[in-house]
């Protein structure tokens, strides 16, 4: 059956800072161009989360005057601190002692899915098409093996893959140009990568877990402005990660943890980190008598410039987290993937002018503050392998004494499903129960993000082998997914003695982690019908 | 025969609902909205008598602020003709959203007129029932399966009891339960042509109805917490829980 098409300048997937932005530069660039924006949420922002210290960099360039057109960009950062945690205590390391890039003063404490709602009413103002509920599920090529755009997923199908009633079939979006922007670990732009050997020659990409709560505390423990960032417990030396606590307005802070998913330890429950992180009596008393209003996942890039791989390919460009632009010392991704989208909306603006092929992105990007900040980050990362207080001790050294100008480049060795180790030989740990005041289990956690996913749809998260979870998973690495997964959606359950691995995939927030830490890299994130996952209000 | 839906901007089913500290209502800033799943369902109908002919036009209508033409929009994207936003700014009880859709009614003249049964946000289940008696019109209330008929609909009602049919004479007020039908997707195709349909907006003044409230809204609260469970160990266990603590035999 032939499927209804639709062409467009330029087709973007996703509407993210990146996607919105490359769309709203070609915008500014030609006001002519017919451009459209899929997106899989029910309503732009309904996936995004985010710390979120925002740099205004790219946002300047983007729009001067963002404060005249009433961003959602109001409180500045006031204060900073960085605590390292032991079990009971916390040392306070002076900000003065921190590189600069992570000294956030003249940034601002946002909700990013806020900033999304606000780009999208500016991008639409502008006549680029948005339509949000439409996930691109597949790639188009054309027959000499560009890019030719997407096609959006039918609906209506059934959970064995028959047609419903309601049946709607996919349409074909063609574009001059493709624009991928996903976000980390965009279930496209993982083909693309593979198609057209993106990575070649590059490290494998790194990525980590992030999780975030927003709670409304009370007043005398609330300062608007602050900004800590703590490494440490609970995780061990070994363990790359650490928290985040951003006092936002309205008596709310915004609380995460971040956790590299190179871990080892299969045994490791990121949700439980965080979890048990809440306890900490410096956070405890912060949080004690707050309520908790939100709570949400999603997996991040961390690679940097080593692991970035080429964004131009024939027809198309990958841009954004989709790629991997975030400054992992910074711990920021919005400005360095809305530059990205501001490069992109150049390169492509040219390429229709001049008829040159999207090569001149890679120029445009080497050019810019972006790589330049990017090169100068790329060491801190790979440090970290060596431990938390050697990685500290290099990174004050590269970052401070020589700004990121160290003349050698360290390498990413594993990618992220090769760190486990044989849950044998690794210990066990032993999590305490949700009190459900501070900490909490998972399936009220995921109630909070008004996840849902149309009944009887089939299952977005495919098994290439279905018994590998029990017949070798399960044995060799205790079946890590129970425990990755920070919705609860994979679960063995024990009936008359044998194992079953269940698969809860309307409980699905979208945030890729299975796809990249699968030991045997056994499950693939598919897009699962429009509008289904999560639904964010300001995260 | 011309139908006239009535459709209702909500917060969506999914999103979870938090009460404002200062408990004059619940949180909506930042919320992501919908149409109210059994107005979905009046305009999976209404399109549904069009497609079998029956009906020629279908009008959606919403009463409510600026951004209820969303609502609308999705309305025609699934198949009405054209829609109307009847712009009201902030909370607007049943009897003036019927009053409002009266004055439409008049200006419209449909033969009938198909809504939800109820909202989910305040519950009121009194819109449609209040539109049919100031029309002094009559009402079929949560349908489950509408036919038409020459000058009369057979319409079956979800009813405590079970199921019961009965005729109403048109112009009629029909108010539609979920069971109704399986509303269909907007496709992307349908969502551009909807952007050129037309949506009339008219003001409540500029109807001369009067929207104010009626009802003093005291407060507003969560519902208390449930308790944790507990398990018992036998029947005897269980009546006696239930006789002496809880109190219910």
């Amino acid at each position: 059956m032939s499927r209804e098409k639709m062409e467009y300048d330029v087709v973007i997937v996703g509407g993210g800072p990146s996607g919105l932005t490359t769309a709203i530069k070609l915008k500014q660039l030609n006001s002519d161009l017919n451009i459209c924006i899929l997106e899989k949420a029910s309503e732009i922002g309904a996936h995004i989360l985010s710390g979120n210290v925002f740099e205004t960099r790219a946002l300047d360039e983007l729009f001067p005057n963002w404060k005249e057109l009433n961003a959602p960009i109001k409180t500045k950062v006031t204060k900073e601190k960085f605590l390292f945690l032991s079990k009971t205590k916390s040392l306070s390391w002076p900000t003065w002692l921190l590189p600069t890039v992570q000294q956030n003063h003249k940034n601002y404490i946002i909700s990013l899915a806020n900033l999304c709602r606000w780009l999208a009413e500016q991008a639409e103002s502008l006549g680029v098409e948005i339509f949000p509920g439409f996930p691109a599920s597949e790639i188009l090529y054309n027959e000499n093996g560009s890019v030719k755009g997407v096609a959006t997923q039918d609906m209506g199908v059934d959970k064995d893959g028959n047609k419903k009633d309601s049946f709607e079939p996919g349409i074909e979006l063609l574009g001059k140009v493709t624009v991928f922007a996903e976000g980390c670990r965009g279930h496209l732009g993982k083909q693309l990568i593979k198609k057209f050997e993106l990575d070649k020659e590059k490290d494998p990409q790194q990525y980590g877990i992030g999780f975030k709560e927003i709670w409304e505390i009370e007043d005398k423990n609330h300062q608007e402005g602050l900004v800590i960032h703590s490494a440490g417990w609970p995780l061990d030396n070994s363990t790359y990660g650490g928290s985040f606590i951003y006092h936002a307005e309205n008596k709310q802070i915004f609380l995460g943890y971040v956790i590299g998913l190179d871990y080892k330890n299969p045994h490791l429950s990121p949700f439980d980190e965080f979890q048990r992180f809440k306890t900490h009596p410096a956070i405890k008393k912060m949080i004690e008598g707050g309520k908790r209003i939100s709570y949400g996942a999603r997996a991040l890039i961390e690679g940097g410039l080593q692991s970035l791989p080429k964004m131009f390919m024939p027809g198309a460009l990958l841009i954004g987290c989709d790629a991997g632009t975030l400054n992992m010392p910074k711990i920021k991704g919005s400005h360095t993937a809305m530059k990205s989208g501001i490069i992109a909306a150049e390169a492509i603006n040219e390429h229709m002018k001049n008829d040159k092929d999207l090569s001149n992105f890679e120029e445009k990007f080497k050019q810019s503050w972006l790589y330049d900040e990017l090169y100068k980050a790329r060491n801190v990362k790979p440090s970290f392998s060596w431990g938390l207080i050697l990685g500290i001790i290099f990174t004050g050294i590269d970052q401070i004494l020589f700004r990121g100008k160290l003349p050698f480049t360290l390498r990413h060795k594993h990618a992220d499903h090769q760190t486990l180790k044989s849950a044998k030989e690794m210990p066990k740990i032993d999590y305490p129960k949700p009190d459900n005041i501070l900490t909490f289990d998972k399936t009220s956690s995921v109630y909070l993000t008004g996840t849902n996913h149309a009944d009887n749809q089939p299952v977005h998260l495919k098994l290439k082998d279905p018994n590998l979870p029990i017949s070798y998973t399960l044995e060799e690495y205790d079946e890590p997914a129970q425990r990755y997964c920070p919705a609860g959606v994979y679960e063995v359950q024990t009936e008359n003695n044998i194992n079953k691995f269940v698969i809860n995939s309307q409980n699905c927030i979208h945030c890729k982690t299975c796809d990249i830490k699968e030991p045997s890299q056994n499950i693939t994130w598919v897009t699962p019908e429009g509008g289904g996952g999560p639904r964010y209000g300001n995260m | 025969m011309k139908i006239l839906v009535a459709v209702k901007r909500v917060i969506d089913y999914n999103v979870q609902i938090r009460v404002k500290e200062d408990n004059s209502g619940v949180v909506t800033d930042n919320v992501k909205m919908s149409t109210n799943p059994p107005d979905d369902n009046a305009i999976e109908e209404a399109v549904k008598i069009k497609e079998a002919g029956k009906a020629k036009e279908v009008v959606a209508v919403s009463v409510g602020e600026e951004k209820a033409q969303e609502t609308v929009r999705k309305a025609l994207a699934v198949g009405a003709d054209r829609g109307i936003l009847v712009k009201v700014d902030g909370v607007i009880e049943p009897l003036a959203v019927s009053k409002i859709l009266k004055k439409i009614v008049e200006k419209e003249k449909p033969d009938l007129v198909l809504m939800g049964k109820q909202a989910i946000d305040d519950d009121c289940n009194q819109t449609g029932q209040m539109l049919a008696a100031l029309l002094n019109w009559p009402q079929a209330t949560f349908a489950s399966k509408i036919e038409v008929k020459e000058k009369s609909l057979e319409v079956t009602r979800e009813v405590d009891e079970g199921l019961e049919t009965i005729e109403v004479n048109v112009p009629a007020i029909v108010t539609c339960d979920l069971r109704l039908n399986e509303p269909r997707y907007a496709s992307l195709p349908n969502i551009m042509k909807a952007k050129k349909k037309p949506i009339e907006q008219i003001s409540a003044e500029d109807l001369g109805v009067d929207v104010k409230s009626r009802i003093e809204q005291i407060k507003v609260e969560e519902p208390p917490k449930r308790k944790a469970g507990i398990k018992v160990a036998s029947v005897e266990e269980l009546v006696q829980k239930l006789k002496n603590e809880a109190k219910v035999i």
